[in-house]
């Protein structure tokens, strides 16, 4: 579904140098959802500005369905961090979901069934009217995942998505994208810093390395496909996979080899991909 | 970066001083309504070396300058006297509102009346404009004052004109900057109209007797002289503004008003 | 009911007072030069008829909103192309700001040159006068479009036009208002003194005959009827200015309340 093939980005600006994505190749198929976790600055967020076609990358290439990606397909869908600047703040809920619809001329009424149908999915059905900046920061969230969801993408971006919001409404927010995952079999591909997200919501965890970012590891999250905040998060095979992470992203920091480690959770897992 | 920025500019600069030669030169106007860049300098020269030029730039600026210091020392205190005095915000609010908007220009007529070509005149216009702008940019400014701030100076038993000064006034000062900044341009359209229209001496009416007399290169370069003018007090002002602001975690943007 | 009594009183108060203040202090007047209050307003509807307003107040407006209308379409249109290239930009940066800081009332005489004393140079005059805080609030406007808000439009497929439309020129609108509002004053003065310098008919051209002519009320009555132009259009402005920007405005309070 979606192929990166050593994807490389150096940024060059006033004499400077910077190599943020060295040596990238990783595979999402059809109807996944993966995590992407590093350490912070480690280029993640220029890792997925590439695959949607933001950014040019330097070397290597991504593919969306065997089609390399030049510019922004039409089949992917971003959710960015800043919600708030994101969403357009001179046009109501309504507005913001409908705009990306009126650029692939839709009809007027398929436009209007895909909003309120993206909208009644995240929960906000009665928000069709109101401007974002009236909307508490999750409600804005939603309303970008909603945005997405309209849209009508086989895959979906999302770069750290919740990490401007409280605890108890991101927790809310990964449920809700786990819903969404489940019901509309969307490829989902989701960065984070957080280790517990990532494990939480990931059907597998991508652990990238420190900046000039490479691959530390791959890591299939064997947990049951039902997943709630209260069960799913106390359980020993979800404590024992956060710690594998967490290992794997101390080691990253410190930029030392991929130490085949002290408690590799092999149970039935692949490490690689 | 900033380098290649001042290149682009001065190119830009040394094209529209070309166009300006380029244009009457190969008969697109004619040269006697707009005259080729070459002779405005020749004029502009010519200008320099005139005493009456000089004096004439000296009561342009006498009159913007006066006329600025006055308008901002009183829309500085009125500003401060109308946030401080319980009600008189409310109270004065329509009557600001409907004030505000009034053209300076419709003062003309009475100016003449009263003052003829006397300094008066400019001044009357001017102060009539600027106060306005720094009137609104104090407004603006104490509005913006921290209320938590201000409790907690009355809570620690602070007098009216102490929290003036401590809290009040270093809240506004960027905004009575931004808006003295803008009264200095205006001041200076205002100056310059005065003088054009009522005939007060100063560049404007330098401007106009070149007009009358159909010496065209001398008012052109006349013109340059007021936009050169204004160009040196808007980055002047800039300046002194971000100098006398550096403290300040944020200099703030210009209020829409 | 109380505080909608009380704010009446507040909004009224002042003014009346300053009337009632200009209207005895000017009673017994015998200075040519401040006629009573009671003369002025005596005076007013003589001067004002149907057919001064027909004749002086409708050219005026007419011209205003001519040369108005002209500098904002080629101010929004030229700023959002050089606000758009950061080339552009930087080649003319340095003759926007000289050509801004000439005093928008020289131009007259150089007008005049080119267009003679018709209507013609007046709405010329205006809109020449308006169109750099116009045109250069949209530079600035457009060029600090939010980076995000630019690749969330980018990633949603949002390209020419549409972009422009949706996001370019409406991110840019609060900075767009603030140079209109100030063109608006300057529009203002630029009509007054072209029909100050040269005109058959106009407010400014008015104001000045009755001035010339020692009609001292009447001229007054005229310092009032601009006034109340000016007021009036600062109203519209404002009308329009809060449905556009009512956003705006909510954005700026909501982000104040939660910093």
């Amino acid at each position: 579904m979606l192929d990166v093939r050593g994807l490389r980005k150096v940024y060059e600006g006033s004499g400077r140098r910077v190599e943020a994505v060295r040596d990238l190749t990783f595979t999402v198929d059809a109807g996944e959802l993966v995590c992407l976790v590093g350490p912070s600055g480690c280029g993640k967020t220029t890792l997925l500005k590439c695959m949607g076609g933001l950014l040019a990358p330097t070397g290597g290439e991504v593919l969306l369905e065997g089609r390399r990606v030049t510019g922004p397909p039409p089949g992917m869908a971003f959710v960015f961090q800043e919600y708030g600047r994101s969403l357009f703040p001179w046009m109501r809920v309504g507005e913001n979901v409908e705009l990306p619809l009126k650029q692939k001329k839709l009809s007027k009424a398929r436009r209007r069934e895909l909003v309120r149908d993206a909208l009644h999915s995240v929960g906000l059905a009665d928000a069709v009217g109101a401007y974002p900046w009236q909307l508490s920061g999750g409600m804005q969230q939603r309303v970008a995942i909603a945005r997405a969801l309209a849209y009508e993408p086989r895959v979906l971006l999302m770069d750290e998505p919740f990490a401007a919001v409280d605890a108890q409404t991101r927790a809310d927010l990964e449920d809700l994208v786990r819903r969404l995952w489940r019901e509309r079999g969307i490829t989902i591909l989701f960065v984070t810093h957080d280790i517990d997200e990532a494990v939480y919501l990931g059907e597998r965890v991508l652990v990238l390395s420190a900046s000039p970012t490479v691959v530390q590891e791959q890591l299939k999250v064997d947990l049951p496909d039902a997943r709630d905040q209260l069960n799913t998060r106390v359980s020993a095979r979800f404590a024992e996979l956060r710690t594998h992470v967490y290992e794997q992203i101390q080691a990253a920091k410190r930029g030392g080899p991929v130490t085949k480690s002290e408690a590799v959770p092999k149970s039935d897992g692949r490490p690689s991909h | 970066m900033k380098g290649l920025n001042t290149l682009l500019g001065t190119a830009g600069l040394a094209a529209f001083l070309a166009l300006g030669e380029a244009v009457p030169r190969l008969g697109l106007v004619k040269e006697e309504y707009f005259p080729p860049t070459g002779e405005i300098a020749d004029a502009l020269a010519t200008e320099l070396a005139d005493s009456a030029f000089w004096s004439a730039l000296g009561d342009t600026l006498t009159g913007w300058a006066l006329g600025l210091a006055l308008a901002s020392c009183a829309g500085i205190v009125a500003g401060v006297v109308i946030s401080v005095v319980p009600y008189l915000r409310e109270a004065t609010a329509s009557t600001i509102e409907f004030l505000r908007p009034i053209p300076s220009v419709a003062l003309i007529p009475l100016a003449v009346l009263l003052y003829g070509t006397e300094l008066r005149s400019v001044l009357l216009l001017v102060v009539y404009a600027s106060f306005w702008q720094v009137l609104i940019q104090v407004l603006y400014g104490v509005q913006d004052v921290d209320p938590v701030a201000d409790e907690t100076a009355r809570s620690y038993g602070l007098g009216t004109w102490a929290r003036v000064r401590h809290v009040l006034w270093p809240t506004a000062l960027p905004y009575v900057m931004t808006g003295v900044r803008l009264a200095a341009a205006v001041a200076l359209i205002l100056a310059i109209t005065a003088e054009l229209v009522i005939g007060a001496p100063g560049l404007g009416s330098r401007i106009a007797v070149a007009q009358t007399s159909q010496a065209v290169p001398e008012m052109y370069a006349l013109i340059v002289v007021t936009g050169l003018l204004g160009l040196l007090i808007n980055v002047g002002a800039r300046t002194v503004e971000r100098r006398a602001l550096g403290w300040h975690q944020s200099v703030r943007g210009e209020v829409a008003v | 009911m109380r505080t909608l009594l009380l704010r009446t009183v507040f909004v009224l108060a002042l003014p009346a007072v300053l009337v009632a203040v200009w209207w005895v202090a000017s009673e017994d007047s015998t200075d040519v030069y401040w006629p009573p209050l009671s003369t002025i307003l005596e005076t007013f509807p003589d001067v004002w008829t149907a057919d001064r307003l027909t004749g002086d107040v409708v050219p005026s407006v007419l011209r205003l909103s001519g040369g108005y209308a002209l500098a904002a379409v080629v101010g929004v249109g030229l700023g959002t192309v050089i606000g758009s290239y950061r080339r552009v930009r930087a080649v003319c940066e340095p003759v926007l700001e000289f050509l801004r800081a000439v005093p928008p009332p020289v131009l007259v005489p150089v007008i005049m040159l080119f267009a003679g004393i018709g209507d013609t140079m007046k709405v010329t005059v205006i809109a020449s006068g308006c169109v750099w805080p116009i045109l250069l609030n949209t530079v600035e406007g457009v060029r600090a479009v939010d980076p995000v808000m630019a690749e969330t439009a980018r990633s949603y497929g949002l390209t020419g036009a549409a972009r422009l439309r949706h996001v370019v020129l409406r991110s840019a609108s609060p900075q767009i208002f603030a140079g209109l509002r100030q063109a608006l004053s300057i529009g203002i003065i630029l009509m007054v003194i072209s029909e100050m310098f040269a005109a058959s008919n106009g407010l400014g051209f008015t104001i000045v005959q009755f001035q010339r002519s020692f009609a001292i009320p009447d001229m007054w009555t005229g310092i009032l009827v601009l006034g109340l132009l000016g007021f009036l259009l600062s109203v519209v402005f404002q009308l329009v200015e809060r449905r556009v920007l009512g956003w705006y405005h909510g954005l700026r309070a909501a982000t104040r309340r939660s910093p």
